[in-house]
């Protein structure tokens, strides 16, 4: 085992603070409500059959189970309003221009992504310190897929509710043409999450061991480590705001 | 010209003692109709004196792509007065289903309202409007319903949509729609619409949503989507007699089981209620005897936009276009949530053998400096 070679020498690194304690805080409230709201909302479109000999009266497990579909949508609801804030406020890392595309760079950037990450091209290894451009666009299309959510089911909540916040949401099931529209679309969009917590999770472990810069501890600490050198040519591009 | 037509007129409550109602049953109308409109108890004395010193407000009733039973849920109505107040006494001047003329007498009796009215008259419409084909699909009197809604529509003061084919197509608008059946608020612009949904809608409804616009000269108060919201701002399932049963998460599983026998909620076994807005529940069906829940029959959704392609009738998924016959999205998710751990797998293999290099130094390099924390 000592007879391994090594090629290079051992790397000095360097910690660099990557997600602030809001992002953090944001991140695993955003995990709990949507693991919650995928088990609860499953549930719900489908309940188990349970065979009881009780009367309706001494049960309420099916109440509960959308009570807490609906807690967890609120506060799901507000925690992607304050990450929207965020985004205008918080460093560069959190930065809305990380999940937009506003010039032609960006693609060029997926792009080479695809080739490092997913085709894996020989001699091809981007790393990035924040979001990498393939990974953003990707939060860009979650972004979305958390409004259509927000919009289908407070649309669907709006007709329990008599608060005013609900009831923003009640143009919704009108402009789709009724409730069973709008409840087929949350739904099946309801999968899109799935899919994408085990995608998601799947490359956090990816790029910690193809990389070493601390990836999955990053949601914890808020810092990443990378190598002295690719700190030297990350600072001497100014412009990139990888 | 229309005063004198006015004074002419006879007000409800004349016709009716003509007809032989006391004033009691006039009375217990009034009260009945003024609670089924949601109005409060001073409600019931402004409708029976509008119904005693308004004039009979001139009514068009016409069909076009239908089955007339928004007819016949309307003349069945559980009080006596509904069909006859509104059917004989509510001047229904023209509708093909009940009036004696025929031809071009027929044809007259509505041109002459049209005209005399201009402006005042109500337009009833049961039946969807067929915009394909130049309308060839319905035609009455050698004239497309197209023609016929358009000429009738300019002189009314508000246009009522009975039904499901009015308001939104019902089954003409299913898929494929052939004749391009179109609903009536798609065709008329500039006029108050009222959808008075339902396959058919309730008779008391029907009734309620007239009676509101003789007594208050205005339209009831209407959601989003032009339905009036006495009758149609709760689901079926908020006034369903089993929704304890739903809360208790007791459900039928299938319709011969002892769950059924029970009397548990109809919901895993396809029941729209949770997505349907209408009074069912709370009026029902015959004389308020009972309504399809409530004879064990999950509620379809009748009075929804297109829901006879929100199928399957007996089941609460649904199915996917493109994707065959009897997928829902939990069986194409679930083939997805495969394709995606197949293609993860596939990936760290890949990983392994592309990148090895990568992270071989990483993992010497770790090892590397293990090592020489053990040598001290």
């Amino acid at each position: 085992m000592n007879s391994t070679t090594v090629s290079s020498k051992p790397q000095l690194l360097r910690r660099v603070f990557v997600w602030e304690l809001p992002v953090r805080y944001y991140h695993w409230l955003n995990a709990g409500c949507i693991l919650v709201l995928i088990a609860t909302g499953l549930i719900i479109g489908d309940p188990p059959a349970i065979m009881t000999s009780k009367e309706a009266h001494s049960s309420y497990w099916f109440g509960t189970t959308r009570f807490i579909h609906f807690v967890a949508a609120y506060i799901f609801l507000f925690n992607f309003l304050f990450r929207i804030y965020w985004g205008f406020v918080g460093n560069k890392y959190a930065s809305w221009k990380n999940f937009i595309p506003t010039n032609r760079q960006y693609f060029k950037d997926m792009w080479n992504i695809l080739k490092s990450d997913i085709f894996m091209t020989k001699g091809y290894n981007v790393h990035t310190i924040g979001h990498n451009r393939l990974a953003g666009f990707i939060y860009f299309m979650t972004f979305i897929a958390f409004g259509i959510q927000c919009l289908t089911g407070f649309g669907l909540y709006s007709a329990m509710s008599d608060w005013w916040l609900p009831n923003l949401f009640s143009w919704v099931p009108y402009l789709l043409g009724g409730d069973f529209m709008v409840r087929t679309i949350h739904h099946w969009a309801t999968w899109f999450f799935i899919l994408f917590t085990v995608v998601h999770v799947y490359l956090v472990f990816y790029h910690d061991y193809v990389e070493g810069h601390g990836e999955i501890s990053s949601m914890g600490g808020g810092w990443k480590f990378i190598e002295e050198e690719i700190f030297k040519r990350k600072k001497k591009i100014k412009n990139s705001n990888l | 010209m229309l005063t004198e037509i006015s004074t002419q007129r006879k007000t409800y409550y004349e016709e009716l003692q003509d007809k032989g109602y006391s004033r009691r049953d006039f009375l217990k109308f009034c009260t009945m109709i003024a609670a089924y409109m949601g109005l409060q108890s001073s409600g019931a004395a402004q409708v029976a004196e509008a119904l005693k010193t308004k004039p009979r407000v001139p009514v068009i009733w016409l069909h076009f792509q239908e089955c007339t039973c928004c007819s016949e849920s309307f003349i069945r109505s559980s009080h006596p007065i509904v069909a006859d107040i509104i059917l004989d006494k509510l001047s229904l001047d023209y509708t093909e289903t009940l009036m004696a003329a025929a031809g071009h007498q027929a044809e007259e009796a509505m041109q002459k309202t049209m005209k005399d009215h201009y402006g005042e008259y109500v337009l009833c419409v049961e039946g969807s409007v067929p915009a394909g084909a130049d309308g060839v699909y319905c035609m009455i009197g050698g004239k497309s319903s197209m023609d016929i809604l358009h000429e009738a529509a300019a002189g009314a003061k508000a246009v009522i949509c009975w039904g499901s084919c009015a308001s939104n197509g019902c089954v003409q608008a299913a898929k494929p729609n052939p004749t391009k059946a179109t609903p009536i608020h798609k065709i008329i612009k500039g006029k108050p619409i009222i959808k008075v949904p339902g396959c058919p809608p309730i008779g008391e409804v029907m009734a309620g949503v007239l009676v509101h616009i003789l007594t208050f000269d205005t339209l009831p108060a209407l959601d989003g989507i032009g339905r009036p919201k006495a009758f149609y701002s709760k689901r079926v399932h908020d006034s369903c007699y089993r929704r304890p049963y739903y809360d208790a998460g007791m459900f039928v599983e299938t319709f011969d089981d002892e769950n059924a026998k029970r009397g548990y909620c109809l919901y895993k076994v396809g029941c729209k209620g949770p997505s349907t807005y209408n009074a069912c529940g709370i009026i029902k069906w015959n004389n308020g005897t009972s309504y399809p829940i409530q004879s064990g029959h999950g509620c379809f959704g009748c009075s929804e936009e297109s829901f006879w392609d929100n199928g399957p009738i007996y089941e609460r998924m649904v199915n996917a276009g493109g994707f065959g016959i009897e997928q829902n999205a939990d069986k194409v998710g679930m083939v997805a949530l495969g394709v995606t751990a197949a293609g993860i797998a596939a990936h760290a293999v890949a990983t392994n053998l592309r990148k090895h290099k990568v992270v071989d130094e990483l993992i010497a390099e770790g090892k590397q400096s293990e090592h020489e924390l053990k040598k001290d």
